[in-house]
């Protein structure tokens, strides 16, 4: 199978965050970027069990500059068999989905594999907007996959139950929690990860159709107020007039 | 019951930055495997004195032994800031964790790379690095442990084979151990090494029980009376005490490493609780006698990182003395077993339980500072180093 693994750099799930001139930029300033753990553990994992499965290639793709390159390290340790950067910022969802349906128009690509979300912006707009551009179908927040000749099969989890997909390949997918279980790079594959090969690919001209104008935090936390078991009074006298609930 | 293991790591002075990207990821893959498969399992495997054989295997999977050992005899083909910030990681889980991949890797491997025939090479390291074989490596005796050159274990030649008789003691794996490298003194009275098999008629290796430390990790002896050891399997590379202090080198090395990780875990252990447990209305991180153990805590780590990373770095070049490495040893060990017992000062009564992972720690570093070579040993070594004149004779 030839299947294509689109991956993202986000902050660390840690990380602290902070924006810079005005609101108007996010502040990288000591942030350590980790692969978007939706496209690691679900959408990465699977397609590589699917290359055991039934053979072919896993190639990953990234749209960034070149100091993501160790996030993609990473996914060709884990066991990806070559990447992709598409040289340039990722600036908007749709400038983003441009420049990877312009590179796998022409790629034959039976799957092209999407977290259903990255964990900055928390958008998942990317894989709707690729297969709109790619006239493929598209099955959103899938839950399993499985490959029945030029059939996938695929669960998504809906409320109260689950709905069963069949589409023919080749489609688009934005993988979920259930799709697979995280693997951990041993050493091994992280030393020959230096040997697999990173293409580098100039980007196509694209527009931004949406404007970022600001970012505002969350206001902080405000500290616990124990109230006395016994001083019921006072309870009720803080959640009607500091609270504001009753 | 399995707890989460909130570890974060402290990299005070950017240290990371010199570090390579591919050692980085291979720290970051331990420290992942570190909690996802130890931390849930490894405080009640020392309550119980248990090791765990699933550990034990899995550290083969992921590639923990053997990584500086060349790619075509199944290592990882790392350099040797790779195979110390492993070394880090697993201690940070688990001294005894780490003390299984020690073993294997510095002590059971390289011998056999370094001093091996081709032969032997093929036929034992492969297994060893997937981990379907655990060695163990016997120079210990019972009567020579800080003066390894008095051991009395010996062979003689009896045609096709050696007939090898005495003891080792104290010997990491030995009662699971499938092979093991032997240091014995031929007839000519001098040190090789020879590589023991299990099943071996007349060889057993009784566990020694009931430790305090290292109680995630098998400990135990080695009895060899009149082994019949096939004359293929002496290492032909070497002789001499050279064969096996060059060994215990480079476990030293990766123990430097490891005892950092304990340190860290240990101070970050401490740090979190500092900022969570109130008394007197506030935060005892608030307090300056804890500051100031927190402050000593970070600073001694910050110095223990860059000691051994630089130490593995004139290992890549190969310019690392035994002395360069004995000093980061005795160093960072006695550091990270002060950190430990700061530590649990900080949490209080609450420091020595399993809740936390301090006092596991501890108990482990009484170990780390006297096993390769005591912390009294090293001071002599840098001593004559320094001075020229030999404390041993």
């Amino acid at each position: 199978m030839n299947l294509l693994v689109c991956i993202s750099k986000t902050p660390d799930t840690t990380a602290r965050i902070a924006f810079k001139d005005d609101f108007t930029k996010f502040d990288e300033g000591g942030i350590q970027f980790i692969m978007n753990p939706f496209d690691e553990f679900y959408s990465l994992v699977r397609a590589i069990e699917l290359k055991e499965k039934f053979g072919g290639t896993v190639t990953v793709l990234n749209v960034g500059e070149p100091a993501n390159d160790i996030v993609i390290r990473k996914a060709l340790a884990i066991g990806a068999d070559k990447a992709v950067r598409i040289n340039t910022a990722p600036t908007s969802a749709f400038s983003v989905a441009k420049q990877i349906a312009e590179y796998a128009k022409d790629k034959n690509f039976d799957i092209v594999f999407f977290g259903k979300e990255t964990i900055d912006y928390n958008g998942g707009e990317v894989a709707g907007m690729v297969a709109a551009m790619m006239d493929l179908p598209f099955v959103n927040l899938a839950s399993s996959l499985e490959v029945d000749g030029a059939i996938g099969k695929l669960n998504r989890d809906i409320e109260g139950g689950v709905e069963k997909v069949e589409v023919g390949i080749p489609f688009i997918v934005s993988t979920a929690k259930g799709m697979a279980e995280q693997r951990i790079p041993n050493m091994r594959g992280i030393m020959m990860a230096k040997r697999k090969p990173l293409e580098v690919v100039e980007p196509v001209d694209t527009v931004d159709n949406i404007e970022i104008v600001k970012y505002e935090l969350p206001k902080e936390k405000s500290g616990v107020k124990l109230v006395d078991a016994d001083n019921i009074d006072e309870l009720v006298r803080l959640l009607h007039e500091e609270a504001k609930v009753i | 019951m399995a707890k989460v293991d909130m570890f974060q790591s402290h990299d005070y002075m950017l240290l990371d930055e010199l570090i390579s990207d591919e050692n980085l990821m291979a720290r970051d893959a331990i420290r992942d495997w570190v909690k996802q498969e130890v931390s849930p399992i490894i405080e009640d495997s020392a309550q119980k004195h248990e090791m765990s054989l699933k550990i034990l295997k899995e550290l083969g999977d992921i590639g923990a032994y053997g990584p500086n050992i060349p790619v075509e005899y199944g290592g990882g083909g790392m350099d040797e800031i790779g195979y110390g910030v492993i070394m880090q990681e697993l201690e940070r889980g688990d001294s005894g964790v780490r003390s299984m991949a020690s073993v294997q890797t510095s002590l059971v491997m390289y011998p056999i790379n370094r001093y091996g025939s081709e032969e032997q090479k093929k036929k034992y390291l492969p297994k060893l690095s997937t981990g379907e074989w655990i060695g163990c490596f016997g120079l210990t005796e019972p009567d020579f442990g800080s003066n390894p050159g008095g051991m009395v274990t010996n062979y003689v030649d009896d045609g096709d084979a050696y007939i090898l008789n005495g003891a080792k003691m104290w010997i990491t794996n030995s009662p699971i151990a499938d092979i093991g490298v032997v240091w014995a003194k031929g007839e000519d009275g001098k040190v090789r090494g020879l590589i023991v098999e299990k099943g071996m008629k007349g060889f057993t290796a009784p566990e020694i029980e009931n430790k305090w430390s290292l109680r995630t990790s098998v400990t135990g002896e080695m009895i060899f009376e009149d082994v019949r050891v096939p004359k293929e399997n002496l290492l032909p590379g070497v002789q001499g005490l050279r064969g096996p202090l060059s060994c215990l080198n480079k476990a030293r090395y990766g123990i430097a490493w490891g005892a950092v990780g304990a340190a860290m875990d240990c101070y970050d252990t401490a740090l979190r609780y500092s900022k969570e447990r109130i008394q007197f209305g506030k935060p005892i991180g608030q307090f300056q006698l804890q500051q100031k153990k927190l402050a000593e805590m970070i600073t001694e780590i910050t110095k223990a990182q860059l000691l051994v990373w630089r130490v593995g770095t004139l290992l890549n070049e190969g310019k690392a003395t035994p002395a360069h490495i004995s000093m980061a040893k005795r160093n960072n060990v006695e550091f990270a077993l002060k950190i430990a017992r700061d530590a649990r000062q900080v949490l209080g009564a609450m420091g020595i339980t399993g809740e936390f992972p301090i006092m596991r720690h501890m108990m482990n570093l009484e170990s780390v500072i006297t096993y390769e070579g005591t912390h009294d040993v090293h001071l002599l070594i840098t001593g004559m180093d320094i001075t020229g004149l030999n404390a041993f004779e």
